[in-house]
């Protein structure tokens, strides 16, 4: 049973991890981005592709593909968000969902219906594990992701808190029109935020592969773990994204420890019964994702 | 016509009356195709009506209830699953199919509560983890045995044409009722209630609109209608494989019909469902090239044509066919003004 929860817990790092992309964006540009599971799929595949045409290790893959998602978030908020989010607020949700259908079943025709993983290129790392006291191995890959979630969640929030340009994004996200008086440019502002969040996704795309398998049309379902996470998790901040990871994957392993159909069953019906529990409790709340100050 | 101020609010134009005649007369006509054409026609016309339920009912959430759904098909795969139940358990499969529209509108309604205090994003994938969990315990059931998925055995009991035509005759029922109660709601009170939450909730409920029941409504009509349109389709298929009903696919092709046809526009979700009708017929056979060009196409238009085509059309010729608004005519006015 403790080895259940500890085994849980390592993998709410990876939801969290996952989850700190979409709420980092929603957070700035209150969008919800469908396509996110699936981009961090595309991610995956690029650093499979690396590692297999070109003997690229997944590690010194990310210098390339990290580098390519930020293009790539640019690309999306200027081209896809920006322009959908102008015809309505409801656009962005289309959208994103037509360019998740797009990405999956590129996937799908480049690569086939096999599974995939990432972990036949990192060596003894997909097994090597640590011993515990009291006899719990823990892999370190799973570790590394959590710290590597720990990371990148402290690193926004410090980056949101304590640079000029974290400043900048806030004041974007409460008053863009504000904002601009006072010279700051709102587009550039949200284009790198949507790097930043798309950086993040790669490095969640990466941890995906080599933790496990994943085939084309795995997005949809990281899409709906980020999203559990981050509404368990409630106020976006980095604790409580950490926090709703942890639960979401705790409820799982314990469901799955009962019965392996119960994995998935118990992570849905725990989101919606937190989901419901704190939609009673705060008496009807418009965005549970958003930043409560 | 209002003499003292010389304007009048218009809810017909000479140009709907005509249409809706039109559609009186090609439903007539619809009803006697079974004894023209052959069983493949009548199966693929079945099918479009399928997909006019669909898009019609995605639309009305969507285009006038302002929430963006990508887990409709729960309520696809529930209608479809509680006929076969219901058919086990000894019903009629027609009877069944009816009954199972009414049961997950029904179970629609507590489902309302939580699901539409959520906004925007949140509504949309919210419905697509119920979705998933709704399709997780619909493989439990030992009827069901997992993916394997059961059959609506019982049809067989009926001869193919009478099968054929008694499907065909249930889905252009269900599809003319469907639409003439949308029609119908969408020129009432609620219609206009629904409309003005869409275009601005906080000014709608200011000025006395019961927002959440409206949109409860809406919600629930739409889950029915969904249902019906899963029962109708597991009649043309008569096997139930789970993950056919509950794929998010049934979602991408709703999206694809209403953002194409109009989003928000009563002839534009009809429009749409015939151009998918088309496209899918001619290029359903490309697979998964086919499924990018749809979830291209959607994009496209999301970013470049956010209105559809019906909804084009409308603003640059002021055409309303099937009007559900209403539309204030001042050349009465105007000319009256122009006189000394």
């Amino acid at each position: 049973m403790i080895n259940t929860i500890i085994q849980g817990i390592l993998l709410g790092g990876y939801y969290a991890l996952i989850a700190s992309g979409l709420t980092f964006m929603f957070s700035v540009m209150r969008i919800i981005n469908l396509a996110h599971g699936s981009l961090a799929v595309l991610a995956a595949y690029a650093l499979l592709v690396l590692a297999q045409s070109w003997h690229i290790n997944p590690f010194l893959g990310l210098l390339i593909v990290l580098p390519a998602m930020a293009v790539l978030g640019f690309l999306l908020e200027r081209l896809v968000l920006e322009r959908s989010l102008r015809a309505g607020q409801l656009v962005p949700i289309l959208a994103t969902f037509g360019l998740a259908i797009v990405i999956d079943n590129l996937l799908f025709e480049g690569f086939g219906a096999n599974t995939r993983s990432l972990g036949n290129f990192i060596g003894s790392l997909s097994y090597d594990s640590i011993e515990l006291p009291g006899g719990i191995f823990v892999g370190v890959l799973a570790v590394g992701t959590f710290a590597a979630a720990v990371l990148v969640l402290v690193g926004l929030q410090l980056f949101l808190s304590f640079t000029p340009f974290g400043r900048a994004i806030r004041a974007t996200s409460e008053d863009p029109d504000t904002a601009g008086l006072i010279g700051i440019d709102a587009r550039l502002v949200n284009g790198v935020a949507a790097a930043i969040a798309l950086v993040t996704v790669g490095i969640a795309g990466a941890a995906l592969g080599m933790r496990g398998t994943f085939d084309a049309y795995t997005g949809g379902a990281q899409l709906l773990f980020a999203f559990e996470a981050a509404v368990i998790g409630g106020v976006g901040s980095v604790w409580g994204t950490l926090l709703g990871g942890i639960v979401l994957a705790v409820a799982q392993s314990i469901g799955a420890a009962i019965s392996p159909l119960a994995f998935l069953i118990a992570g849905h019906g725990t989101f919606l019964v937190v989901l419901f529990a704190r939609l009673w409790l705060a008496g009807g709340i418009g965005n549970l994702l958003a930043r409560r100050a | 016509m209002n003499a003292q101020t010389g304007f009048r609010v218009e809810r017909w134009t000479a140009a709907s009356r005509a249409a809706l005649a039109a559609v009186a007369a090609v439903s007539l006509a619809l009803v006697f195709a079974p004894y023209v054409l052959g069983p493949g026609a009548l199966d693929r016309l079945t099918i479009l009506f399928v997909y006019v339920i669909l898009a019609a009912m995605w639309n009305a959430l969507a285009g006038y209830g302002g929430l963006v759904s990508v887990g409709q098909q729960v309520f696809l795969g529930l209608g479809a699953y509680a006929t076969v139940k219901l058919a086990d358990l000894g019903m009629n499969p027609f009877l069944a199919m009816v009954a199972a529209g009414l049961i997950v509108g029904l179970l629609a309604l507590p489902l309302s509560f939580p699901m539409l205090r959520l906004k925007g994003g949140e509504f949309a994938i919210g419905m697509w983890v119920v979705s998933e969990l709704a399709h997780l315990l619909v493989n439990l059931d030992p009827l069901v045995r997992g993916e394997t998925g059961t059959s609506l055995i019982s049809l067989n009991a009926f001869d193919a044409p009478l099968r054929r035509a008694a499907i065909y005759w249930l889905a252009l029922a269900a599809m003319l009722a469907l639409l003439g109660g949308l029609f119908a709601l969408l020129r009432s009170r609620v219609g206009a209630a629904v409309q003005a939450i869409r275009d601005n909730e906080e000014a709608a409920a200011s000025v006395g609109v019961r927002v959440l029941a409206t949109k409860r409504l809406i919600f629930v009509f739409a889950a029915a209608g969904a249902a019906i349109a899963g029962a109708l389709w597991l009649a043309t298929a008569l096997t139930f494989q789970p993950r056919a009903y509950f794929s998010v696919n049934w979602t991408a092709y709703m999206i694809f019909m209403v953002l194409v046809g109009g989003i928000g526009t009563f002839e534009g979700a009809i429009v749409g469902a015939v151009l998918f009708f088309a496209v899918e017929t001619w290029f359903g056979a490309a697979g998964v090239w086919y499924l990018v060009g749809l979830g291209a196409v959607a994009l496209a238009f999301a970013l470049l044509l956010p209105r559809g085509i019906w909804g084009a059309l409308e603003t640059r010729f002021g055409l309303r066919l099937l009007p559900v608004g209403y539309r204030l005519d001042l050349s009465a006015l105007l000319r009256a003004e122009t006189k000394p």
